[in-house]
């Protein structure tokens, strides 16, 4: 059993409740820090926990957090990320709703140590329940004063408002986030000025994920340098990955960052392996947006050296042989399953998210997704491969917001990895139509170079 | 007040200084010509506006003197403001005129090629873009997004097919007027500028969105399919006007005033009034002034932007000449403005004819004379 620090309760009877949250040791670590520990400690201590942002860019916390501009007179503001949007992650959903007060402890932590004495939960509309369980935990931490004016009598005022979101993935973006919170169109903005500087209502604002804002409890309780002792290297501390796709055990598992990926996707504890008997032949490891990789080099690197489940192994070989640790939507691909399917369906989707306001974004999204149709309806010709090439790679880093990147890393790593399979598709158009191109050499052994 | 603080920039090898909080962008526009990047939604009379259509892309070689990392990524020079010390590539870089090949790409898929049935071809900003920096054909075999076309009150037309969201009109209408009545409906590639329920724009000087619409989505009805802007002769005029500055330029053929609009620069964008404000102009002098004799004639117009009614008459603050040869290096031999040879291979608007030096209002037989003088 790996370390547990989020889910560590999740199992208990009634934890959803405060009352039984509290006699589990809840806000313990609220009171700790609003009692005994100064802001810069708090600070300090999330800071030397190496913990980083687990939203999908992978951002040190502590750093975000000291970019905070502290001008005079003016409010500063904490909005919790949970539009959690990516096809695969639903890991804030888990947390959200078995332990909100996890989250509102984790909230309160933070909001004292950043100063924000309003705090939003920004949530995507489609979780309309969890919302509902989030605002009975805000109501219930009111009640017991854990929130509100005053707070254990340190003077401080803190509320967290739950703002619902209208379903829209482009909202998961900090500044469109932000925009959408004003009440406006959910456009990201043009950075800079970056939102630590002019954020929500043009004041200071730190946009945090749900579960880097849970983290800051076992921090707190613990101390950074303890939880900067589990993981690896830069990979501090835990991370919540939601499993799916093609394997026994889908669901949310807590891993500390050393366990390797062919073990987490085999072993009982986890993935329980591949579903029906059926071979592994590729894996998107971090949401869809990150770089989908073949089976061989999943489970090891192009070195040949063992993959793990954390930020810098994922990412070995850069994205020419790696991929990304994302936001820990881990999607599993059966021998069963079609590279250009997926590939057509992932750009489908952020076709239909793409907000509009830059062109490369607006109309590449659109194009990828029409040649992707084209070759999966067996119309495809040989130099759409090449086409679609040339699109992502006018898209990607083109873009105000990386929705751009994000549409094109999954096409550019697709054509990347299983050219054969997309050529496979040009070349019998009407084979295609019935019949799968199937596992092929895509979980061979490969070739380390000497 | 102590002194504005100077910065030494440099766009393609030429160096100016400007002040602190100028943008990439206003610092080539203040060098001029072919230095100076394209813009398609960024619109300096109005806040907020740019960074939307990536046709302004520069390489930023180095950051500054403290910090002379270049920039990662190509940056959005309408939005990025200058440090001191900063090295800025435009037409210098490959990586620039490629990206912005890609954009013109991008921005043409579903825009129709239709510019001879356009009514703002010859003075589209659309239109010069793909003619410098675009490519002779499409890689695109899809059908195009189309919409209906729109009456936005009876002086107003948009067609959203030709738009390429720009979000100009859109802020206008929020800085300029009290109330906005239209903006963007649904998002990505079905985004659209509508009054949600269709209804007419009913501002005094939400004309105005005509002038700074880049591309023939919003056109006057008052002038649409009479004539070819670059058969009219532009003409500064002013009038006594109660609501607005009554500086116009007054598009004549012969001594009918075809069109009144603003009058632009070199950017396509609306001059200031000498008292340093944009002369926006009412809908009064813009739709229902049509004669002569309702205007103070002032004299012929420069039109300088680099657009068919322009000929190519470039007049920039220091020309073209050095950045062009760099320009035809990296660009495959190609000159940036080609539209000085479509002008001496047409029959229609000899490039010796030039319409500021007419004497008098132009007629007909100016463009059938191949004499200089009418």
């Amino acid at each position: 059993m790996g370390v547990k620090l989020l889910l560590e309760k999740a199992n208990v009877p009634g934890i959803r409740t405060y009352d039984v949250y509290r006699r589990e040791g809840g806000y313990a670590a609220a009171e700790k820090a609003l009692k005994e520990m100064s802001i810069e400690s708090i600070v300090e201590e999330v800071k030397k926990s190496g913990l980083r942002g687990r939203g999908g860019a992978g951002f040190p916390a502590g750093m975000k957090w000291s970019f905070i501009a502290k001008p005079e007179g003016v409010p500063r503001h904490l909005v919790c990320n949970a539009d959690e949007s990516e096809p695969g992650t639903f890991k804030d959903r888990y947390l959200m709703e078995f332990l909100p007060h996890l989250l509102i402890e984790g909230l309160l932590i933070s909001s004292y140590a950043l100063g924000s004495n309003d705090t939003y939960i920004y949530i995507r509309g489609e979780y309309a329940w969890v919302a509902q369980i989030l605002e009975d935990a805000i109501i219930e931490a009111t009640k017991n004063g854990w929130l509100g004016k005053n707070i254990l009598g340190t003077g401080f005022d803190c509320m967290i408002h739950v703002h619902r979101g209208a379903g829209a993935y482009i909202c998961g973006e900090e500044t469109a986030l932000i925009e959408s919170l004003e009440g406006k169109r959910g456009n990201p903005r043009i950075k800079p000025p970056f939102p630590a500087i002019q954020g929500l209502w043009m004041r200071p604002t730190v946009v945090n994920n749900v579960e880097t804002l849970a983290a800051v409890v076992p921090i707190i309780k613990m101390g950074g340098e303890e939880y900067a002792k589990i993981g690896v290297g830069r990979s501090t501390g835990t991370k919540l990955i939601s499993a799916c796709g093609n394997i026994n055990k889908p669901g949310v598992y807590e891993i500390d960052m050393t366990i390797s990926v062919e073990d987490f996707i085999y072993s009982d504890e986890y993935c329980g392996g591949i579903a029906n008997g059926k071979k592994l032949k590729a894996c998107i490891p971090g949401g869809s947006s990150v770089p989908i990789l073949p089976a061989n080099l999943l489970l090891k690197t192009a070195k040949g050296e063992t993959r793990y489940m954390n930020y810098e192994s994922l990412s070995d070989g850069g994205f020419a042989t790696g991929s990304m640790m994302g936001s820990g939507g881990f999607i599993i691909l059966d021998e069963d399953q079609c590279i250009v399917k997926n590939t057509l369906t992932l750009a489908r989707f952020y076709r239909h998210e793409s907000c509009g306001q830059c062109s490369p974004c607006r109309e590449g999204t659109g194009w990828m997704e029409k040649i992707l149709q084209k070759i999966e309806l067996g119309k495809g010709e040989s130099s759409d491969i090449d086409l679609l090439w040339d699109i992502q790679r006018k898209i990607e880093g083109n873009t105000i917001c990386p929705l751009g990147d994000a549409a094109a890393w999954p096409v550019a790593a697709a054509i990347r990895h299983f050219r054969d399979e997309f050529e496979w598709h040009i070349n019998n158009r009407a084979l295609s139509q019935t019949s799968n191109f199937g596992l092929q050499h895509y979980a061979d052994p490969i070739h380390v170079p000497a | 007040m102590s002194e504005q603080t100077l910065f030494k920039v440099t766009v393609d090898n030429i160096t100016i200084e400007v002040p602190a909080g100028t943008t990439i962008l206003q610092a080539a526009r203040q060098i001029g010509g072919a230095v100076a990047p394209p813009a398609m939604c960024y619109y300096s009379k109005l806040e907020g506006t740019g960074g939307k259509c990536r046709t302004c892309l520069v390489e930023v070689s180095k950051g500054s003197e403290k910090d002379p990392r270049p920039m990662p990524k190509l940056v959005a020079s309408c939005r990025t403001t200058v440090m001191d010390g900063m090295e800025v590539k435009n037409i210098t870089s490959e990586k620039v005129i490629d990206a912005r090949a890609a954009v013109v790409e991008f921005l043409l898929l579903n825009h129709p090629l239709d510019c001879p049935i356009c009514d703002q071809a010859g003075e589209c900003h659309l239109q010069d873009l793909s003619f410098e920096h675009g490519k002779a054909d499409t890689r695109y075999e899809f059908q195009r997004r189309t919409f209906k076309k729109h009456d936005l009150g009876k002086h107003i037309q948009l067609h959203m097919t030709r738009c390429i969201l720009c979000y100009r009109c859109v802020f206008i209408a929020d800085q300029l007027t009290n109330k906005r009545e239209h903006g963007i409906l649904d998002r990505g590639d079905h985004t659209e500028i509508a009054t949600h329920i269709e209804k007419s724009l009913g501002n005094e000087f939400i004309g105005n969105v005509i002038d700074v619409c880049p591309v023939g989505a919003l056109t006057d009805k008052t002038f649409r399919f009479k004539n070819r802007v670059w058969f009219l002769k532009p003409m500064d005029a002013h009038r006594n006007c109660p609501t607005c500055s009554g500086r116009v330029t007054l598009w004549n053929r012969g001594d009918e005033v075809f069109r009144v609009t603003a009058r632009k620069d070199e950017w396509g964008e609306i001059e200031d009034t000498p008292d340093g404000k944009p002369g926006w102009i009412c809908n009064t002098c813009r739709f229902d002034k049509k004669h002569t004799n309702d205007w103070v004639i002032e004299g012929p117009r420069e039109i300088s932007r680099q657009s068919v009614i322009a000929q190519g008459h470039y007049a920039g603050n220091i020309g073209t000449t050095l950045p062009t040869e760099i320009f035809k290096a990296v660009n495959d031999g190609r000159a940036p403005h080609l539209l000085m040879d479509i002008h001496n291979e047409s029959e229609v608007n000899l490039p010796s004819v030039r319409l500021s030096e007419i004497e008098g209002p132009s007629h007909g037989n100016t463009f059938n004379n191949n004499s200089t003088k009418a």
